[in-house]
């Protein structure tokens, strides 16, 4: 077998000792335009373009939106001072055809063009066909962004600029089997790439021959739907390392300013997409970060680059880091970089664009911090996704029934600042076509921990309705010591999620705050709607020493649907003292002491979704998501989701006579998981399946979701057909009953 | 000492005894065994009931002593006292109520003539007081032993149902069986609300259903809750057991009035701003009328808290029908939801919600109508099962209706449907389009055929899309209002109801108008 060395030495990829790639690329000074008073289009939607209209306006820039037809009402084109329809719905016949953003930016005399991340950002066509109309390109130029977009061409110029690279097999990849071979002798694990691939799609690890073969395929599929380009190529995949990547902003070969920002920690990663970042790192040293800023630069010098990029390296725990690519544009995660370093990043890159150098004393400030932009504090972001945690994070698509974004105000904690960067209101759809990110939530702070903390708080304020969302889960990771620690090689997801993620689970003591504060909550609401819910009860509980009844208002709450834990609750003093005693489960005998807890002020309403209530001294936010039929309150504290019961102890007695409803057998049919399309499937009525073979493919946000056997049996019935429309739970399979 | 008569007081004192001996037995119902029996079948005891359904300590009972007449069969020596149904009153959160409940571990819960004089007593009370009627039913049939008495109480009862009829509002409970004869009566109180797996109706049983038919079918699927709720449109509710039930049907109650004295109309404070705007409102409404949405999450935006307390929520899901409050007062919504069947008229739909105007009419319940409805389904099921006469009465339940009637039109308002959906032909107060709606007779493609027999179709649809796929014409003509901003409209609402409180609208004097049953 090969070593992954001599597989490099044997390809055409060597090390080439000719002139600096930069010196390609024609070094004319760039005429400097205006920029106040001019029109910048940005070509692209949601978050990033309310983002970029943001600063543009600020400069005193006219914006200009495009829209497909179902964005018209969106946020980017209300916050914009001219819209453009480019087309329908679907992103390959809007956002990504270049004729028509060419169109609406000749339509509307744009004289800078801003293509955030996704769509078109790194498409060397289009920036060509900006600049060929005469028109800035608010990014790098076309050659870095083809030099760098090719991930083999990527590496092999860094390995030319003398940057550490990841050893790997640099060839396009021709077919499975040739995948397989080539795996081999890469030597397992290995991650099959597409070539065009970002932002995780289109990437598979793989460790042995048949996920090999499976990930060529998959990653194929993916690459070809969503960058129309499925080559693919394979490299050594790194243990536990850290993905971490260094924020640049260059101009150009004839300034030759390049300053490199500290450090992005975007190791918080789940399936390759990043849910949760931060600068700086806990993992490099000074030495480290110094040595991987300077190699950024060198590379950014190799491609002659300008405007924004960011250069992505994995590093070990040894502070040993390998080139992983650049992102010739700004990215998602940039505010965490903005918010320790104070720097607008949209604002240089239109000042770059129009030909201005970097300001000198951001370019001397860097050079004299050891080549990094001095920074203060520490930022954390979560990407909030319209993906249902609970359901193995499937897409969620639907209107925003209800939407409130946290505030520095409302989470009031000292010194901690919170950003939200999104493109969405309250009533916006969060559509198929999409990506699902509904925004950046975006906590600073002094320290890291208080940041983490601040980010929890602005969590639990986050009230987002109608789709499902990871805000639980990001809540999860904020409570996970390991995550407190700063213990965060990318496989933190894996590791502390391998079953997936089933929700937060409260300490003892936060349940019985919950109890308390439901309590309270459901005696607001009858005292608001005049209405007591619940029959006052003579129920003998809480006597006194003396065996005196004392006389309460009694709720029994029960945690975790009809059948949970259940706690006594009594309101005392007008509702500032609680008493609270656990029930065994099923029955009205008490576990445990009674605990005296003194209430605070509370702040609820009937029409808010969001109920403070102060338990011991301690706030707790409360999120009530509402009441279903049968009585069942759901309501979220700290990023646990708990269906309560609020019973009279007389509803709760005769409650122990009822019968649980009899549970539907679905274990005989493959349900969908998400609302989506039928791409194909893989067996037919009456095929014998194994265990977790593949039955079909539902593709949901450009991603294909294989869904595979969860019983071994016979195909019954194929109740889709391919290209159909799915809702969730339809039901697509039904297998023979077992004999 | 044998033969010296009893003193009065010994007399006295032997009766109080007896007395006291007949409370505990009508306490107790049929005794601890059968309540347990009751209990393992996850059932809870009439009395039970009756705690849950009332505010405590707030129910009078009547008749706890009265007894059977029956003298065959040895029923003689069967005397239980309050012989199987409980009565009285009580209060809903502090409103006044009537109440019976049925009580299976007597006789199985079965009618006699006693119990249904204590059924009518109750009944009759209601409506002299003009308070609703609330009945837990859970009875195994007549009693047969009373051959023809029984029958003739259970045929009182129905009478006296219809006299109360729109008078005072009557909600059935069914949390037991209810079978033949028995569901009549149910069936013509204004709301039945049903338990899941222990309770079911229906006219003729399994055994019989097999014997005629051949068919094998269970209780659960003859006349369970969620055949009613889903499939038959009987009933109006289900819920997973007794608990969950008792609890809705107070919270239903505190949207009803008491009788059909439009002084009686409940009154809530509210911390919901009637000027509260709504902007995502906006956005719910897709443009392409083609692309479905659940009108349910626009009427949540619209009412107080967001609350709809749905009726028949399970059946014909293609319209909407339910409770909410509109600054406090009670509304009733009925609203096309075009996440099912496109939102269109079929024979249930139409049935379904016109039943529920004549509700909200007779007890003095303000109707808001959302429409977005492309029109009547087409086909043959539906021609041979009489959607002329079907629809008609949702059509006539509107145009009879008097109470105040606001209408908005959130996109589509197609042909004869756009009529029915209680639009400003037929004495609608207040009609709105949101700017999205198309009022025409049909969609453009389908009227582009016709006049132009394919012709130009393209051209020609753009037109006509151009002229009627918005509101502008029918806001030229007056058909509707105004168009308004989405978002202000439940600012618009709650302004039009306050000025339609005073409304007085009378129809011609009639023995009883002719509703196409």
């Amino acid at each position: 077998m090969l070593s992954a060395a001599s597989i490099l030495a044997s390809k055409r990829f060597t090390p080439r000792h000719a002139a600096p790639y930069a010196a390609l690329f024609s070094s004319a000074a760039q005429e400097i335009l205006p920029l106040e008073g001019e029109k910048v289009l940005v070509a692209n939607r949601g978050e990033i373009a309310c983002r970029v209209f943001r600063t543009a306006k600020s400069m005193g820039m006219s914006t200009v939106s495009i829209h497909s037809d179902v964005d018209t009402m969106a946020q980017h084109v209300k916050h914009s001072d001219e819209a453009i329809c480019v087309g329908p719905a679907a992103s390959i016949k809007s956002y990504l055809v270049i004729e028509n953003v060419i169109d609406a930016i000749k339509q509307t005399g744009a004289k800078y063009v801003h293509p955030g991340y996704g769509f078109l950002s790194e498409n060397s066509v289009f920036c060509e066909a900006v600049q060929d109309m005469g028109v800035r390109f608010v990014g790098p130029p076309s050659r870095a962004i083809q030099a760098m977009g090719d991930k083999i061409e990527s590496k092999q110029i860094a390995i030319d600029a003398g940057i550490n690279t990841i050893p790997g097999f640099q060839g396009v990849i021709k077919d499975a089997e040739e995948c397989v071979e080539i795996s081999k002798e890469v030597g397992y694990p290995v991650m099959i790439k597409a070539s065009a691939g970002g932002g995780g799609k289109g990437m598979r690890i793989a460790w042995n021959d048949e996920e090999a073969r499976e990930g060529f395929r998959l990653s194929t599929d993916e690459a070809k739907a969503s960058f129309d380009d499925d080559r693919i190529f394979v490299e050594k995949f790194i243990e536990r390392p850290h993905h971490i990547e260094i924020q640049l902003l260059a101009d150009g070969p004839v300034h030759d300013n390049v300053v490199c920002f500290p450090e992005r920690e975007c190791s918080i990663q789940r399936r390759n997409q990043k849910v949760i970042e931060e600068a700086p790192s806990v993992l490099l040293t000074e030495e480290t970060r110094q040595a991987m800023a300077s190699q950024a630069a060198q590379l950014a010098r190799a491609v002659g680059y300008s405007s924004a990029g960011t250069v992505e390296f994995l590093c070990d725990e040894k502070q040993n880091f390998y080139f992983l690519e650049m992102n010739t544009r700004l990215q998602v995660e940039h505010p965490v970089t903005e918010m320790i370093t104070n720097v607008d990043l949209v604002q240089h890159m239109l000042e770059v664009a129009a030909g201005h150098p970097l300001p000198a004393d951001l370019v001397k400030a860097c050079a004299d911090n050891g080549g990094v932009v001095p920074f203060k504090g520490w930022a954390i972001e979560s990407r909030i996704y319209a993906e249902d945690p609970f359901r193995g994070f499937l897409p969620s698509t639907g209107p925003l029934l209800s939407y409130e974004e946290p505030t520095t105000e409302g989470v009031d904690m000292e010194g901690v600042t919170v950003r939200c960067d999104s493109g969405v209101v309250e009533g916006s759809d969060i559509s198929m076509f999409y990506d699902p990110m509904i925004s950046k939530l975006v906590t600073y702070a002094d320290t890291r921990i208080k940041a983490i903390d601040g980010m929890a708080a602005a969590l639990n304020q986050y009230v987002i309705k109608g789709v499902g969302h990871n805000t639980p889960f990001c809540a999860s990771v904020c409570r996970n010591q390991h995550f407190r620690d700063g213990d965060t090689p990318t496989s933190f997801i894996d590791t502390h999620y391998p079953e997936g993620f089933h929700g937060v689970e409260l300490k003892e003591e936060e349940t019985v705050a919950l109890a308390v504060s439901v309590a309270a909550i459901a005696r607001a609401k009858s005292e608001i709607l005049e209405t007591p819910p619940l029959p006052l009860s003579s129920s003998e509980l809480f006597q006194t020493d003396s065996g005196e009844p004392v006389v309460v208002d009694n709720v029994i709450v029960t945690l975790g649907g009809h059948r949970g834990q259940s706690y006594a609750v009594a309101l005392e003093d007008a509702g500032t003292r609680a008493q609270v005693r656990k029930l065994a489960t099923g029955s009205m005998e008490y576990e445990g002491d009674v605990h005296t807890l003194d209430l605070g002020p509370m702040d609820y309403s009937p029409v808010s979704s969001l109920a403070t209530t102060t338990v011991d001294g301690e706030q707790k936010v409360i999120q009530i998501f509402g009441e279903d039929a049968q009585g069942v309150l759901s309501v979220q504290m700290e990023g646990s989701v708990v269906d309560c019961v609020v019973r009279s102890p007389d509803q709760f007695a005769l409650s122990t006579y009822m019968k649980e409803p009899p549970v539907i057998d679905t274990s005989l049919m493959l349900l969908s998981p998400m609302p989506g399309k039928l791409i194909s499937y893989a067996v037919q009525v009456g095929d014998s399946v194994e265990l977790g073979q593949e039955l079909c493919v539902v593709e949901a946000m450009k991603m294909q979701n294989v869904q595979r056997s969860e019983r071994r049996g016979v195909i019954k019935s194929i109740n889709c057909e391919v290209g159909d429309s799915l809702k969730v739970d339809e039901v697509l399979i039904e297998f023979e009953e077992d004999e | 000492m044998a033969d010296e008569p009893k003193s009065a007081s010994a007399w006295k004192r032997e009766f109080r005894d007896r007395l006291s001996e007949a409370r505990s037995a009508s306490l107790l119902g049929g005794g601890e065994k059968r309540i347990e029996s009751q209990h393992a079948k996850g059932k809870l005891t009439a009395r039970e009931r009756i705690n849950l359904l009332f505010d405590e300590g707030t129910f009078r009972e009547y008749d706890t002593l009265k007894g059977h007449r029956c003298n065959e069969f040895g029923m003689e020596n069967s005397q239980h006292p309050g012989d199987g149904v409980i009565t009285g009153h009580g209060l809903i959160n502090s409103r006044p109520v009537y109440a019976f409940s049925q009580d299976f571990t007597v006789f199985g819960g079965s009618l006699s003539e006693t119990n249904a004089e204590k059924i009518m007593k109750v009944m009759d009370k209601a409506m002299k007081m003009g308070c609703p009627v609330i009945g837990l039913n859970d009875s195994g049939g007549a009693r047969i032993q009373e051959g023809v008495d029984s029958l003739a109480g259970y045929a009182d009862v129905f009478q006296q149902n219809v006299m109360a009829s729109g008078v005072i509002p009557q909600i059935s409970v069914v949390m037991g069986p209810c079978a033949g004869g028995a569901v009549y009566s149910p069936a013509m109180t204004d709301f039945i609300f049903m338990v899941e797996n222990s309770s079911y109706m229906f006219v003729t049983g399994p055994e019989v259903v097999k014997t005629v038919t051949n068919e094998t079918v269970t209780q659960e699927e003859l006349g369970g809750a969620k055949t009613h709720t889903e499939t038959s449109g009987v009933a109006h509710r289900s819920f997973q057991n007794d608990v969950s039930c008792l609890t809705a049907v107070r919270k239903m109650f505190d949207y009803l009035p008491l009788s059909n004295d439009k002084e009686t109309l409940p009154w809530k404070e509210t911390t919901d701003d009637p000027d509260r705007l709504c902007p995502a409102l906006v956005h719910l409404v897709p443009d392409d009328p083609n692309v479905p949405y659940d009108m349910t999450a626009v009427v949540k935006q619209i009412v107080d808290n967001g609350d709809l307390f749905e009726i028949m929520p399970e059946f014909a899901k293609n319209i909407v029908t339910g409770f909410a409050r509109m600054e406090g007062r009670t509304v009733g919504v009925v609203a096309n939801n075009p996440s099912t069947l496109a939102g269109c008229l079929d024979i249930d739909a139409s049935v379904k919600a016109a039943r529920f105007v004549r509700f909200c009419d007779a007890f003095n319940i303000p109707i808001l109508t959302f429409v977005d409805v492309p029109g009547f389904l087409p086909g043959t099921d539906q021609e041979y099962g009489g959607i002329i006469r079907h629809g008609a009465k949702l059509l006539f339940a509107y145009a009879e209706a008097t109470v105040p009637k606001v209408t908005v039109i959130t996109r589509k308002a197609y042909g004869g449907a756009y009529d029915v959906m209680s639009s400003k032909h037929l004495r609608g107060d207040c009609n709105y389009s949101w700017p999205g709606g198309e009022i025409a007779v049909m969609g453009a493609k389908g009227a582009v055929e016709i006049i132009f027999r394919g012709k130009d179709v393209e051209k020609e649809t753009e037109n006509y899309t151009e002229r009627f796929a918005n509101p502008m014409v029918a806001a030229q003509r007056g058909f509707i209002d105004d168009i308004i901003d989405p978002e202000e409209t439940r600012k618009i609402i709650c302004d039009d109801l306050r000025m339609l409180e005073s409304k007085k609208l009378e129809n011609p004097p009639r023995k009883h108008s002719n509703i196409p049953l």
